[in-house]
C-alpha cells in the first residue's frame, strides 16, 4: 500500500516535468491531479484509527469552497486567487504541525515529562518551522491578495526603523519557538503554539506590507515555494516521506520560478524583497507633471492605422481590467484583413503575473505565432508604423534606460521607436512603479484615454467605415 | 541509518530534483506552472488526513476539521483554476 506513495510521487514529477513546455503542459496537470487522487487515497487507506467524521466533513466543505471558487472567479481575479488558495495550503500545513503535536501521546502524558526537543532534533526543529512558514505563507498571501486587488497598504515604519521592528518579530518568534519546543508541560505548550501562529501571523502581514503591488507576481511566487517547504516540515512533524518529498519539491521549484521571474525584470530576489520599487509609498506624480501630451479619439487612430503596413499591440493589466482581449483580436483581424502586418509584444511582466497577457490572449484564441516575446520583437519597433498600447505603463516607460531612478535596468518594450505610439489609457495616473512616464510626453505619442475595451470597440467601428 | 537521517536525505534529494525539473520555462506557462504546483502544494492534505486520529479532544479535533478543510480548497481550487488556464490552450491546439 505505501507504493502508492511513490507512484504518486512520479506522478508528480513527471507532472510538474509536462507543465514546462505548451505541447504537454495539460496532460501535465492531468497527471499531478491524478497524482493527488492516489495520495489521498492511499492516505486514507494506510492510516489507522481514522477519524471520518472530521476528515469527510472537511473533504466536504473544503472541496465545496475550492470548487466554487474555482468557477466563480473571473479570468482577470484569477492571480489574487492563487495567492489565496495559496494562503490556505500554507495554513494547513502549519495546522497539521500543530495537530501532529496535540495528538502525540507522550507529549501528553503527565507521568513522564517530555518536550518536543527531547523526541528528537529533528522534530524540534521541524515543528516551529512548519508552523512559523505556514502562518507566514497564510497571511503574506492575503496581503498579496489585497495589494493584487489594487488596495494600497503600507508599512508603518520606514528605512531602518522598518528591519527594526522585523527583526524584534522574528526574535520573539524565535524566543518562542525555543520555548515550545522545551517545554514539558502541555498546556504550556499549546499556549506557546497558538503565540507562535499569532507572531508568524504577524510576521507575514508586515513583510509582504511594504512591497510594491507591481511586485506581487514574485511575492505570489514565492510564497508558493514556501507553501511546500510548510508542507516538506509539516512532513518531517507527522513523519511522512510523501509530504516531504513533494514538499522539498514544490518548493524548489516555485524558489527557481521565482528566480526566472526576478530576471525578467531585471531585479534580484532580495531587491524586490526588501521593497525597492514601487512601494505604496512612491509619490504618485499626476497630469500636472506631462507638457506635450497630444490627445487623439477613435477615428483619429483609424486614420493613422488607414495608412499602416505594420501593427504591434502591447497589451498590459488594462485589458485585462476592462476584458478587452476580445475586442483586441477584432481588430486585430480586421487589420490582418487589410494586409497589414499584426503582432502582440509580450512583456514577461505584463499584467499582474507574468504570462498573465498569454493566458489572457489565448482565451480570445489569438494564434500563437502572432504572440512575440520582448527579446524577439524588440529590434522590430523601429521597423513598425504604429504600436498601439493596451492598459500597459510601467512596461513601456523609456525611464528603466537612465541610469538611475526606481525603474533603472527594468528590461523595456521600445516601443518609442515605432513611427507612432498610440497609448490606450483611462488616465495619466502612473503605474504600479508609481511614476511618470516620458513616453507619454513624446512627439510621436498619441494618448486615448478610455477604458480599452470601448476605445478598441471604437477603433474597430472606425476601422470599418474607411 | 535512523529514521530522521533518511527523511533529510529524501528532503535534500526532492529539492535537488525540484532545482532541476524547472530549467527553461515559456513566459506563457509562468502562471499555470505557478498555479499548478501551488495544486501540488495541497499533498499536505494527507498529512491532514494523517492527523485527523480517532479519540482526540475537542481542540485537536477541531484543528484536523480546519486542516483537512483548507487543504482541500487549495487542492480542488487549485487543480480547476489550473485546468481552466490550461483550457485555452487546449482549445488551440485542437484546431
Amino acid at each position: 500500500m505505501e507504493y502508492l506513495y511513490l507512484l504518486a510521487t512520479l506522478l508528480f514529477v513527471f507532472g510538474i516535468k509536462r507543465l514546462t513546455t505548451v505541447r504537454t503542459c495539460s496532460q501535465g496537470n492531468r497527471l499531478s491531479e491524478l497524482g493527488m487522487l492516489v495520495a489521498i487515497i492511499a492516505a486514507l487507506l494506510i492510516s489507522d484509527s481514522i477519524n471520518w467524521t472530521v476528515i469527510i466533513a472537511g473533504m466536504v466543505f473544503g472541496g465545496g469552497v475550492g470548487l466554487f471558487l474555482a468557477k466563480r472567479t473571473p479570468t482577470t481575479k484569477m492571480p489574487e486567487l492563487v495567492a489565496a488558495l495559496n494562503g490556505f495550503g500554507g495554513v494547513a500545513s502549519a495546522l497539521v504541525a500543530i495537530g501532529s503535536v496535540l495528538t502525540e501521546s507522550i507529549l501528553s502524558d503527565p507521568e513522564v515529562p517530555m518536550s518536543i526537543y527531547g523526541m528528537g532534533i529533528v522534530p524540534a526543529i521541524a515543528t516551529p518551522i512548519a508552523i512559523l512558514i505556514g502562518m507566514v505563507t497564510l497571511t503574506g498571501s492575503f496581503i498579496a491578495y489585497g495589494k493584487l486587488s489594487g488596495k494600497k497598504l503600507s508599512h508603518p515604519f520606514a528605512g531602518g526603523a522598518r528591519h527594526a521592528f522585523h527583526a524584534v518579530l522574528a526574535l520573539g518568534a524565535i524566543a518562542i519557538a525555543v520555548w515550545m519546543v522545551t517545554t514539558q508541560n502541555p498546556e504550556q505548550l499549546t499556549t506557546a503554539m497558538i503565540a507562535l501562529s499569532a507572531l508568524s501571523a504577524v510576521l507575514g502581514v508586515f513583510l509582504v506590507m511594504p512591497i510594491g503591488g507591481a511586485d506581487m507576481p514574485v511575492v505570489v511566487s514565492l510564497l508558493n515555494s514556501y507553501s511546500g517547504v510548510a508542507g516538506a516540515f509539516a512532513g518531517f512533524v507527522i513523519g511522512s516521506p510523501l509530504l516531504i518529498v513533494v514538499g522539498a519539491m514544490v518548493g524548489a521549484a516555485g524558489l527557481i520560478l521565482t528566480q526566472i521571474m526576478c530576471k525578467a525584470m531585471n531585479r534580484s530576489l532580495s531587491n524586490v524583497l526588501l521593497g525597492g520599487m514601487g512601494g505604496d509609498e512612491a509619490v504618485a506624480e499626476d497630469a500636472r507633471d506631462y507638457t506635450s501630451i497630444k490627445q487623439a479619439g477613435p477615428e483619429e487612430i483609424a486614420m493613422v492605422l488607414d495608412g499602416a503596413s505594420s501593427v504591434i499591440f502591447v497589451p498590459g493589466y488594462g485589458l485585462a481590467v476592462a476584458q478587452a482581449q476580445h475586442v483586441v483580436r477584432e481588430l486585430a483581424d480586421l487589420l490582418i484583413s487589410r494586409d497589414v502586418q499584426v503582432r502582440y509584444a509580450i512583456h514577461p511582466v505584463a499584467g499582474r503575473m507574468p504570462g498573465h497577457m498569454n493566458v489572457l490572449l489565448a482565451e480570445s484564441d489569438v494564434p500563437y505565432d502572432q504572440l512575440w516575446e520582448m527579446e524577439r520583437i524588440n529590434g522590430d519597433f523601429k521597423n513598425t508604423d504604429v504600436a498601439i498600447i493596451v492598459g500597459a505603463n510601467d512596461v513601456v516607460n523609456p525611464a528603466a534606460r537612465e541610469p538611475t531612478g526606481p525603474i533603472a535596468g527594468m528590461p523595456i518594450l521600445d516601443v518609442d521607436h515605432a513611427a507612432t505610439v498610440v497609448v490606450i489609457k483611462r488616465s495619466l495616473s502612473p503605474g504600479y512603479a508609481g511614476i511618470k512616464n516620458p513616453l507619454f510626453d513624446n512627439d510621436n505619442t498619441l494618448m486615448v484615454f478610455a477604458d480599452a475595451k470601448e476605445a478598441l470597440e471604437g477603433m474597430v467601428r472606425e476601422v470599418k467605415d474607411l | 541509518m535512523d529514521f530522521y537521517f533518511l527523511m533529510i536525505f529524501i528532503f535534500v534529494i526532492a529539492a535537488l530534483l525540484g532545482f532541476e525539473l524547472i530549467t527553461k520555462v515559456p513566459p506563457t506557462l509562468h502562471t499555470p506552472l505557478m498555479s499548478g504546483s501551488n495544486a501540488i502544494s495541497g499533498i499536505t492534505i494527507v498529512g491532514a488526513i494523517m492527523a485527523a486520529k480517532s479519540g482526540q479532544t475537542v481542540l485537536a479535533q477541531i484543528i484536523a476539521f480546519l486542516a483537512v478543510s483548507l487543504a482541500m480548497i487549495n487542492v480542488i481550487g487549485g487543480y480547476m483554476v489550473t485546468d481552466r488556464m490550461l483550457g485555452s490552450f487546449k482549445k488551440k491546439g485542437k484546431k
